[in-house]
């Protein structure tokens, strides 16, 4: 066998095991996934609404009890007032809900305060909401990462 | 040439990522999460608004003394302190503690337990105060009623109580043993009690929770080598003498907060997230179905001596986590609440009816992941060495001395 060959043996093991150890951690951490959009304006399903969502303090922390506010507008840019708005989520790798059951607050001008949020662990979390208007029914989910 | 410089790369490159492996330097991400992990990013103890006597000098007193009192029984022989030991981080190493007779759980250490929103196992409790109330009318724990720990304070404690508490109800015709929760004769004697007198007894028996919750409030955990560990990383330095780690120690501490994800769960100061989770820990044979958190969180609602209930002090809009609290889902099912993992390597056995007799086993039990046998597990199997859950093991020492 020559050097070379023996070269691209060694090579190749390495490459296999650091490939192995990459896809067994990917599975073991539960990495979000790298493509996940982070976005926190987004248009609901059917193109109902546009919606934004932000830490009502601008940022929050792990295990902290506190409230994001939802600001809902049709896609030409109005406010949606009188929304019903359902909360939901969690993490869709660990097959669990949302840790607290949060609601929804109407605080005008399109924006409803989203109360009782709590995120209890790091990772990848879904947050599901419902809007219920005269425009219609549509749901939006965002992605969040901690 | 071309290809053996590609395969020299490739085998350097492998060789790297197997080094970043190893116990060395931590990275900025890791030394972050460390940090947030040490008792020195503990925020201030938050106020219970619950209980109006929680930081008052004179009850946090009054309740150390109930707490060691044995006479808070049916055969005077059981206190707080019979399974919440004060030289054993308050706890009583036992699988299944022992008051009047053998109970279900394991009895929980106190330190910190003021941070938590929700107390017991299975969080049937939402303050320090509520949750004293239940073990002193549990048959298998204290045993007693309240109407007896009524007679009792006022006749062994009665002006103490009352430059705390104010003036005593009129007991004269309470009953000497009378309770809602209590046997069929316990039962019918508290029913025949007027209102007025079952609202004087019940008020009484919500302040001494109130003091005993007061007291346990002071019940702190203590610096540890991993928190001396994390202030000297903090300040940019290399631990040394008694804030250093071994390697060992460092390489579980890395795995703790990457790989074995073990910090998910058991992150911030205290090294839990105060939620419930299902983790396919098994049933004890013998004792009755155990649903956790999904009976807990319906107890809660039900507590007479809740945040929202007519002994709370809480103004209204607080008790946002009762409020707020999530009271169905599936993930509830044989759910229990994380343990705080400071001191956990002194105080075996583990799990919430001390299924588990050594931290070897528990972390055997997070690799091997098992169904749950009612619900479903969070935990994921895990693929780990001897050599990782040594070091995870040693790693947890650190947090216990």
């Amino acid at each position: 066998m020559s050097s070379k060959t023996r070269l691209w043996i060694a090579a190749g093991i390495v490459a296999v095991v650091a490939l192995v150890a990459g896809v067994a951690m990917h599975f073991m951490m539960m990495t979000p996934p790298a493509d996940l959009d982070l976005s926190r304006l987004k248009n609901s399903a059917k193109g109902t609404y546009a919606v934004a969502i932000e830490p009502e303090a601008g940022t929050f922390t792990q295990n902290e009890m506190h409230s994001w506010v939802l600001t809902v507008k049709t896609p030409a840019g109005d406010a949606v007032t009188g929304a019903k708005v359902a909360i939901d989520g969690g993490m869709p790798q660990h097959g669990h809900g949302l840790p607290t059951a949060p609601q929804a607050a109407e605080i005008g001008e399109g924006r409803y305060r989203i109360e009782g949020m709590r995120f209890n662990m790091s990772g990848w979390w879904e947050l599901k909401f419902a809007i219920t208007a005269p425009q219609g029914e549509d749901d939006v989910v965002f992605n969040i990462t901690l | 040439m071309a290809l053996r410089q590609l395969a020299l790369g490739i085998a350097a490159g492998g060789l790297a990522l197997l080094a970043a492996c190893q116990p060395s330097d931590f990275s900025e991400a890791e030394k972050a999460t460390i940090a947030s992990l040490s008792l020195a990013a503990l925020p201030a103890l938050p106020a219970d608004p619950s209980n109006k006597y929680a930081d008052e000098r004179l009850a946090a007193a009054f309740g150390a003394t109930l707490f060691f009192e044995q006479r808070l029984s049916r055969d005077g022989n059981v206190s707080c302190a019979t399974c919440h030991k004060l030289d054993r981080q308050f706890q009583d190493d036992l699988p299944r503690s022992i008051g009047i007779s053998e109970t279900n759980r394991r009895s929980m250490p106190l330190a910190g337990v003021a941070r938590s929103p929700f107390q017991f196992w299975d969080g049937r409790r939402d303050s320090l105060w509520a949750q004293a109330l239940g073990p002193l009318e549990d048959k298998r724990e204290h045993g007693g009623t309240r109407a007896q720990y009524a007679h009792f304070v006022k006749d062994q404690f009665g002006p103490r109580y009352e430059r705390i508490f104010g003036p005593m109800p009129d007991l004269t015709a309470v009953p000497v043993k009378a309770s809602p929760l209590g046997d069929d004769a316990e039962r019918a004697a508290w029913d025949g009690m007027t209102a007025e007198q079952q609202d004087g007894v019940n008020r009484v028996f919500a302040n001494l929770g109130k003091a005993i919750g007061a007291f346990e409030r002071s019940i702190v955990h203590e610096e540890t080598r991993f928190d001396r560990f994390a202030a000297a990383l903090a300040k940019g330095g290399e631990p040394a003498g008694d804030a250093a780690l071994s390697e060992e120690e460092r390489y579980g501490l890395r795995l703790f907060i990457g790989k074995a994800n073990c910090v998910q769960c058991h992150n911030g100061p205290r090294f839990t997230d105060d939620h419930f989770h299902n983790t396919g820990v098994p049933s004890v044979a013998g004792l009755p179905k155990d649903t956790g958190r999904e009976l807990g969180a319906k107890q809660v609602l039900a507590d007479a001596f809740n945040c929202l209930g007519s002994y709370s002090d809480a103004p209204a809009g607080s008790c946002q986590e009762l409020k707020f609290m999530k009271a169905e889902g599936h993930e509830l099912r044989r759910a229990f609440k994380t343990p705080s993992l400071r001191g956990a390597a002194t105080r075996p056995p583990y799990m919430h009816s001390g299924q588990v007799a050594t931290l070897d086993e528990v972390v055997d039990h997070y690799s091997r992941a098992p169904k749950s046998e009612d619900g479903e597990s969070e935990v994921v199997p895990l693929k780990i060495s001897d050599r990782e859950r040594q070091a995870l093991i040693a790693f947890l020492k650190a947090l216990a001395e």
